[in-house]
């Protein structure tokens, strides 16, 4: 299942809630606001680290790269285009967006 | 694959929209089909043709208009979501149609995936 | 389409009044109703709020529409699941709610996310 966050961990929940509930071997996609995230030195890096065992971690470039972030991308987190956003959805029975 | 999007923010205020139009585009690329979009709480605010951005910025509502030609892509306004909010037949985008909720139902049977885009 | 049944679940993590979308949400979850689909509600983290019992909004000048959830029975939607863990973090019991639920851990409400086939949040 793939998982869709559109928050920063800074001010929202989502990521957090997210986490919680979210089954092994789920994929995890930050686009908008969250992919702060998946920035070196962001305070949620820690918490991406731990869990990418658990789950594949994807963060959407374009996101990043418009929020300056783009040469950032922490580590074992996977980049993705527009285009990877919809095989990510297509790979995937079924996806959440937690708004 | 057949694709359902659904819109919970309007544009300009939020990404949502900006995301769901990119996400529709990169599908169509890829020779995906986009059922339908379906906008709902402000996002029926993507259907008002009243919209007059900057030049120098995108419009969005031609976007979805000029996609949905391009590409003969449903696009359906929540009439309840659309009538609280001052969207009806008569300030709606070329494209556009407002219907009820039960073709947001129908999408979520019909489609192979459906996404949802909001705040 | 005819005859296709899938799961849908509408996942609620939003507290009533402060935006509209628990009422909106609701508005799908009766519509869902007539096309005789698998329908679950889901509850998490403040989505709990909107099943708490005695809600009075005169004060607000606004729609008191919880009662709506007692009603749902009536349309065969009776698959309402709510998050333990948002419970106690707000101080609730099944007590406070208003309707009949089943209290899921998170865990257990990740399994059931993972078995739909649409899963609507707003």
């Amino acid at each position: 299942m793939l998982h869709i966050i559109n928050k920063s961990p800074l001010e929202r929940n989502t990521l957090d809630a997210c986490l919680a509930v979210a089954q092994e071997g789920a994929t995890l996609l930050l686009i908008e606001d969250a992919v702060t995230a998946a920035s070196r030195g962001n305070a949620a890096e820690a918490r991406l680290r731990q869990v990418q065992g658990r789950f594949k971690v994807c963060v959407l470039q374009p996101d990043l790269d418009a929020r300056g972030l783009g040469d950032r991308l922490s580590e074992g987190i996977t980049s993705v285009d527009y285009g990877g956003f919809v095989d990510l959805v297509a790979n995937n029975k079924n996806c959440q967006s937690w708004l | 694959m057949k694709f359902g999007i659904l819109i919970n923010e309007g544009p300009y205020q939020h990404q949502a929209a900006d995301s769901a139009y990119l996400f529709c585009k990169a599908a169509l690329e890829k020779g995906h089909e986009i059922h339908r979009v379906f906008f709902y709480h402000d996002g029926v605010n993507n259907a008002t043709r009243l919209t007059e951005p900057p030049l120098d910025d995108r419009n969005i509502v031609k976007r979805w208009s000029k996609l949905a030609d391009e590409h003969k892509i449903d696009l359906v306004v929540c009439v309840a979501a659309a009538l609280r909010r001052g969207i009806q037949e008569e300030n709606l985008a070329l494209g556009f149609r407002i219907s009820g909720l039960g073709q947001l139902v129908e999408t979520g049977i019909e489609a192979d995936r459906t996404v949802t885009f909001g705040d | 389409m005819e005859g296709v049944v899938k799961k849908f679940m509408f996942v609620n993590r939003k507290a009533p009044y402060g935006t509209i979308y628990a009422l909106e949400s609701l508005e799908v979850v009766l519509i869902s109703a007539a096309f005789d689909q698998d329908v679950s509600l889901a509850f998490l983290d403040d989505g709990v709020y909107q099943l708490k019992k005695g809600q009075q909004t005169k004060g607000i000048e606004t729609k008191n529409f919880s009662p709506t959830y007692r009603a749902l029975e009536g349309y065969d939607i009776e698959k309402l699941y709510v998050e333990k863990e948002a419970l106690e973090a707000r101080g609730l019991s099944e007590d406070d709610l208003l309707v009949d639920v089943t209290v899921l851990s998170r865990a257990e409400m990740g399994a059931l996310m993972e078995e739909q086939d649409v899963v609507l949040s707003f």
